[in-house]
């Protein structure tokens, strides 16, 4: 693992790893989202699609969507603008995508001499990139209610524009809380940050520091607001299936297809983005580089590519669990109308955060003296 | 299981906006109340499906009834497919009398009545189609008949059809139909018309009632 080959595969290597993570848990969630629901509501859900007669508790219901989307009708209103509305949703989907790209998913990775960061791209101002792209992810659902000549989808387009104008300042402030306390806008560095002990004068090593524990009040914030950006039930008045049907209304087959699979590779990275932000990202606690470091003094070695393993299966899992509860509140809340989401937004979630920045300022002043 | 459904327990008076307590007004508690509530469904109900899916078949995690294999019990009150009784020779008990034409609201019943061979039975039906496109399966014909020669309790429901023409049953047809099992299951295989067959070319919907006025067909329904 040298020369070039060894430089393209520690550049494209995590880049392939985010790649083949997100999409199959993009895949997944619509499994997900029917078993769950299913589960939930004393039902047993979609489980019919077979090969062979082997049905796989209807894993291959994605599978059959497929197929079903990509020989359907491609249909295109006469009177709509041709070049946007077949971009439109590709620039959802590739936002969707690209914003997974700085959220890292393991610590450093020392392998054949080299040094590698287990994240996509590795960026200063990472958080900055996540925010810019879900907040460009709008301009997709803005393309498709223009360009489909649709009075029904430009309203949900515009619904869409002001939920996530909404639904972004109040991410933007609520994060700003998390970037006092780690002094970084690197969410590797967050990460790393969130190894560390919190207030080790009162509790010694016992409790690390996670976002979760530092900003309980940016968590909810935060999560509320990126259920928000997800589209998804309770804020789902851009598409508003019940009054609308939104800002894709005019769209059929994969293109279709394409819209609801960018709304869950967003609820793949705002699940990624809490557990990096919030849940101490791929920390396992008094996991340390060497090994496990316990508080009472035990210690265990561990070989450095196993504690990378643990990292990553660490971090995936919690994106996991991330997923699990937001399929529980979309399943569980009934949405919001477009007035209460706006209220919501402005009167609640943004006040909210600016107050949690005034107040993590000043304990920071306290506790540094 | 009965108490698996509580009531909210939030007072009727507490529910609208301008009465709420300053903790529902607060939402987020009453948000992972409700999020407790589907939570601990949710794993209830995974937990059922886990004893189930290791050989417990008594342990059950949703109250689906897995439709074509697995069929609920119907009621022994069920109307389904309509069947005309047979005498002991086999031929209708049906005398041709027009009550369930003359009573049927749907007018989905058409009767060409002929002589019996028997001269102590007046007539006997020659055609007694159902037009089962339009019967609204009220069950007036049942009680119309005075010799209870038409009865619903076939327990047949899915007779589908790619066809207006599909959709009409003959006398033949209705005539070989046997009561449903106990468990209201059908007995009789469902009667396919020969234009209701898939993937053969569909004759024009012929009209039921064959164009004859009523009177040439059997005349006024007999007292």
């Amino acid at each position: 693992m040298n020369g070039l080959a060894g430089d393209l595969a520690a550049a494209f290597g995590p880049v392939a790893f985010v790649m083949f993570v997100v999409l199959n848990l993009g895949g997944i969630l619509t499994w997900v989202e029917r078993k769950q629901s299913a589960i939930m509501q004393d039902r047993i859900g979609a489980n019919r699609a077979s090969i062979f007669g082997i049905r796989m508790f209807g894993l291959l219901h994605p599978l059959a969507d497929a197929i079903k989307m990509l020989t359907k009708e491609d249909f295109m209103p006469a009177r709509a603008d041709r070049l946007l509305f077949t971009l439109a949703p590709f620039v959802s989907v590739f936002f969707g995508l690209a914003a997974f790209a700085s959220i890292p998913f393991g610590d450093t990775l020392r392998i054949a001499g080299r040094e590698i960061e287990l994240q996509a791209v590795t960026l200063n101002v990472g958080i900055l990139y996540v925010l810019a792209m879900l907040s460009l992810g709008v301009f997709g659902l803005m393309m498709a209610g223009w360009a489909s000549a649709n009075n029904y989808a430009l309203l949900g387009g515009q619904r869409a524009a002001a939920l996530m104008i909404s639904a972004e300042i109040a991410i933007g402030a609520s994060i700003m809380g998390v970037v006092m306390v780690y002094g970084s806008l690197n969410m590797q560095e967050i990460a790393r940050g969130q190894g560390q002990p919190l207030l080790p004068q009162i509790f010694g090593s016992w409790i690390p520091a996670w976002g979760l524990l530092t900003q309980p009040l940016a968590f909810f914030l935060f999560l509320t607001a990126g259920i928000a950006t997800t589209k998804r039930v309770p804020f789902d008045m851009p598409e508003g299936e019940s009054e609308i049907i939104g800002y894709f209304v005019e769209y059929s087959g994969m293109k279709f297809g394409m819209f609801a699979m960018a709304d869950f590779l967003e609820t793949v990275v705002v699940a990624g983005m809490t557990t990096a932000l919030f849940l101490g990202g791929w920390q396992v606690p008094y996991l340390q580089a060497g090994g496990f470091v316990f508080p009472w003094g035990a210690t265990v070695g561990l070989p450095h590519l196993a504690v990378v393993a643990l990292q990553v299966g660490t971090f995936l899992f919690k994106v996991v669990v991330m997923l699990w509860i937001l399929m529980l509140i979309r399943w569980t809340l009934p949405r919001f109308r477009y007035d209460q989401a706006m209220r919501l937004g402005w009167l609640g979630l943004f006040p909210l955060s600016i107050l949690n920045i005034v107040v993590t300022g000043f304990i920071l002043l306290v506790v540094s003296g | 299981m009965a108490n698996r459904y509580a009531e909210s327990n939030v007072p009727m008076d507490r529910r609208h906006p301008s009465r709420m307590t300053v903790r529902q007004r607060f939402y987020l508690v009453e948000v992972l109340a409700g999020l407790r509530l589907t939570g601990v469904r949710f794993f209830a109900n995974m937990w059922r499906h886990t004893l189930h899916a290791v050989g417990i078949k008594a342990a059950r995690g949703a109250v689906t009834i897995q439709y074509p294999e697995e069929r609920r019990p119907y009621s022994p009150r069920l109307r389904s497919l309509h069947r005309l009784v047979r005498r002991e020779d086999g031929s209708p008990r049906c005398v041709a009398c027009m009550m369930c034409e003359t009573v049927c609201p749907a007018h989905c019943i058409y009767i060409v009545a002929t002589e019996h061979p028997n001269p102590d039975i007046e007539k006997v039906p020659a055609r007694f189609d159902i037009d089962l496109g339009k019967c609204v399966f009220c069950g007036y014909c049942v009680e119309a008949c005075p010799e209870d020669a038409i009865r619903m309790d076939t327990g047949i429901l899915e007779f589908a059809s790619y066809s207006r023409a599909g959709m009409i049953y003959t006398k033949e047809m209705l005539l070989a139909l046997e009561p449903a099992q106990a468990d209201g299951a059908p007995t009789s295989p469902v009667p396919i018309p020969a234009d209701r067959k898939v993937g053969e070319p569909q004759p024009e919907a012929r009209r039921a009632d064959m164009g004859i006025p009523r009177a040439e067909r059997g005349g006024e329904p007999q007292p």
